[in-house]
Order: C-alpha cells, then structure tokens, then sequence
C-alpha cells in the first residue's frame, strides 16, 4: 500500500470520528482538520480546536488517536492542536451544515451585519421568524433561539471569525 | 538588588495564566446563583471559555519546560502567583455551598472592567514578537468578543436602570477600581516583558483602555475611571489571604491524588 492510500484511508477513518455531542457531524464536516502527516509508520494529525475550553476536545484526541491506529501500516498516532490557522466557522463544509440541521441545530451565519448582529433561519421550518433567547447556550460553541412560526426552541452554532 | 528577568515571556504568560484562572474561578462560584437561569448559561459557559483560555497559556508555560500544566493551574501557592488583585477577591459575604450573600453588582463591574482590559492586552498580544502568544491571542480574540458583548449589556443597563440599580453599580464600580492598580502593571519584569516586544507597554495599554470604554461610560454618564498606584501588586507575588482560600479550594480534587490522570 502507498503512502497515498494510507492517507485516503486516514480520510475515510476521520469522517468516522463523530463530534461527541452532535453525532450527525464529523471532524472533518467541521473543519477541524489541518493536516495529516505521514512519515514512516507515524502519522501526525494537526487539528483546530473550535473553542479553547471545548471540553469535547480530550475525547475527540482519544477518538482519533484510537481509530487511526487500526489503519494499515500506520505503527502511532500523534493528535495536536494548533492555533494557527485559527478555527473560524466558515470551515463547516455544506455536508457539516446540513448534518448540524439534522440534529436540529442552525449552522451559523454565513454574514455578519455590519453591526455585528447576525441571523439564521429556523433548522426545522426553516422560517426567518426567529428571536435570540441567548448568545450563549449549552456548549460554548451555541447559542439558544426561538422560531415564532413552528414555535420550537432551537440551537445554532454561533458565528466565529477573525473579523470579530 | 533589582530582580533579572531571565525569560520575560515566562513572567507575562504566568500574568495572563493566573488572571484568567482566578477570575474563571470566582466565576464558577456563581454557578446556580445568577440572577435568572439566562444568565447562569451565559456566565458559566463565559467562565468554562476563560478557563480554556488560562489552559491555553499554561500549556505554552510547559511547552516552555516549566512542569505540567495542570500542576502550575492547581499547585503553584499564593505568594508565587501573578494574577491582579481584582480576580483574587471574593464575590461577595458568605460561600457558595452555604448562604452565599454574593453581589450581582460587582459581579456585573468586575467583569466588565476586567474584560475590557483584556481586550486591550490580547489586541496587543496579536502583534507579539512571541509566535506562540501571538496566534493563541487571535484565538482567545474571537471567544472573547462574545464576553464583551455580554458584560457591556449589563453593565450600561443597570447603570441606567433604577436609582437604587445605580447606587449599588456606583458603589460596585468604585470597589473595583480600588482594587485594579495592578490591573495594567507587568510589575518588576514591566521592562523586560516590554523591551522584548512581548506586548505594549503598561502606559500605551492603559491610555488605549480609557479610549476604548469611553463612549460607555458617556452612555451612564461616568467619568472614565483612573487607577491609583497599587497598594499590593500582584504580578510581583503581593496579595491577599483571600486568594490562598480560593487556590484550596480549587485545586482540593487535584490534590488528593497528584498522579491520577483526570
């Protein structure tokens, strides 16, 4: 096997790795994947946390260290975070933006008003009739929201970048 | 004898650690008695942000070769800690587990003034001749415009709120004012920390901050606060028996097994 498949088959192991508290959103549908290296039989992987204090973070190390290691020819795993460059929410793939959906969780705002203020559409009907209940929600990375026209509570992944 | 500062980024990162463990800290004593149920999620989840971040600079502390870095968030004593006066002091009479007395209203002047000051140093800390520090202050940027956003919003609201809202933020704001001479001090390593480019200097940052609160303070029609020269100074190791207490009581789990992988 190549070096090559070795990678594609890290790839397709990674879209495996779950976040722990949204299960319909992998690593990779995130963005949270910088870099896999290969050297020999070790393999490096260079990871972006979305929050610092994510305690999410330990367990997805622990995921990924255990699930890559079954991969042929790789002897060791290495997970590192690194801060450069910075996890911003526009990485979220569209596969990760309709898998937040799923779970009933608004993927963030693709703009910022100039104002700084922001808007999503309800994950369930999909109205612009919404209210901000909260900026800061359950996990630090959500904030909770109310839709008026199905009147469902709902989630959305707050907005981060650099901007800010 | 003047003190020599052998590794200034060492000095400052410990500066930057300690300020936000202890004011994550005093945060999480207010878990479950936040005012309504809102703002328990707001400030729990602004206080688990800062504890990620003081966990941010404790692991560049060990990647430096300092030892591990939950030994220096939970082990380090009082007399070796570099936080500011401000984040040592208690919320209030009284103790979370039994009739805390704590006031929201410091609680509310507390952060505020602490988090714009922190915005002050991080914008700083972007531009640091130390790359680590540099791309963790990015980082800590975008969490950070969330806090600020919130405390504002409490801040200039109770400010303009009832009369007795505002005699109590007044009275509040004049206490934690007391308490921030350190705020903006690098202490004894200021020199070191500043010729090596690490961050601005302490009177560049402090001019910036009365600049940058300004335009709030116009709103609840307050002088911008000016900060005396600190009776204790915290960043060179002086402080309060509060923060011994506070360090115990955080660090009780940690302790009873110093080899247990958490």
């Amino acid at each position: 096997m190549t070096a090559v498949d070795t990678k594609d088959q890290i790839y397709q192991v990674l879209e495996t790795i779950k976040d722990p508290e949204i299960d319909t959103v992998s690593v990779l549908d995130l963005g949270m994947v910088e870099h896999v290296e290969i050297e020999g039989g070790h393999v490096t992987i260079k990871m972006l946390p979305t929050f610092s204090g994510c305690p999410a973070l330990n367990i997805i190390q622990g995921n990924i260290e255990r699930a890559v290691k079954t991969v042929e020819n790789v002897d060791s795993v290495e997970v590192q975070f690194i801060f450069n460059p910075p996890w911003t929410s526009d990485r979220i793939t569209e596969k990760g933006r309709e898998g937040l959906k799923q779970f009933g969780i608004a993927p963030p705002p693709k703009y910022l008003e100039e104002d700084g203020s922001w808007h999503v559409n309800c994950p369930y009907c999909n109205s612009e009739y919404v209210t901000m209940e909260n900026i800061f929600g359950p996990t630090a990375c959500r904030s909770i929201l109310y839709c008026k026209s199905c009147k469902n509570p709902f989630e959305a992944m707050k907005p981060i970048s650099t901007l800010m | 004898m003047t003190q020599k500062f052998e590794n200034p980024v060492v000095e400052l990162l410990f500066q930057l650690a300690d300020d936000d463990y202890l004011f994550s800290y005093r945060g999480s004593e207010w878990l479950g008695l936040a005012p309504h149920i809102e703002e328990d999620v707001a400030f729990s989840s602004i206080t688990q942000d800062t504890m990620g971040h003081a966990t941010v600079y404790y692991r560049l502390l060990e990647g430096l070769g300092l030892g591990a870095a939950d030994s220096l968030a939970h082990i380090r004593p009082a007399a070796e800690r570099k936080n500011s006066i401000l984040v040592e002091r208690p919320n209030g009479e009284g103790c979370y587990m039994e009739n805390p007395r704590y006031d929201w209203a410091y609680a509310v002047a507390r952060s505020y003034i602490y988090t714009t000051a922190k915005k002050i140093k991080i914008d700083s800390l972007k531009s640091s001749s130390d790359q680590s520090l540099a791309e963790a202050a990015v980082k800590i940027s975008m969490e950070l415009y969330y806090h600020l956003l919130h405390w504002k919003t409490w801040f200039v609201q109770l400010f303009n709120a009832t009369e007795e809202a505002r005699n109590r933020m007044t009275k509040a704001l004049e206490k934690v004012v007391a308490d921030s001479g350190d705020l903006f001090s690098f202490g004894d390593a200021a020199s070191e920390i500043t010729n090596a480019s690490l961050i601005e200097s302490e009177q560049v940052l402090l001019n910036r901050w009365t600049e940058y609160v300004k335009p709030v303070f116009e709103t609840i029609k307050v002088a911008v606060p000016t900060f005396g020269k600190p009776e204790r100074n915290g960043r060179n190791g002086e402080h309060t028996n509060e923060l011994q207490d506070a360090i115990d009581t955080m660090s009780e789990v940690y302790a009873t097994d110093l080899a247990a992988a958490w």
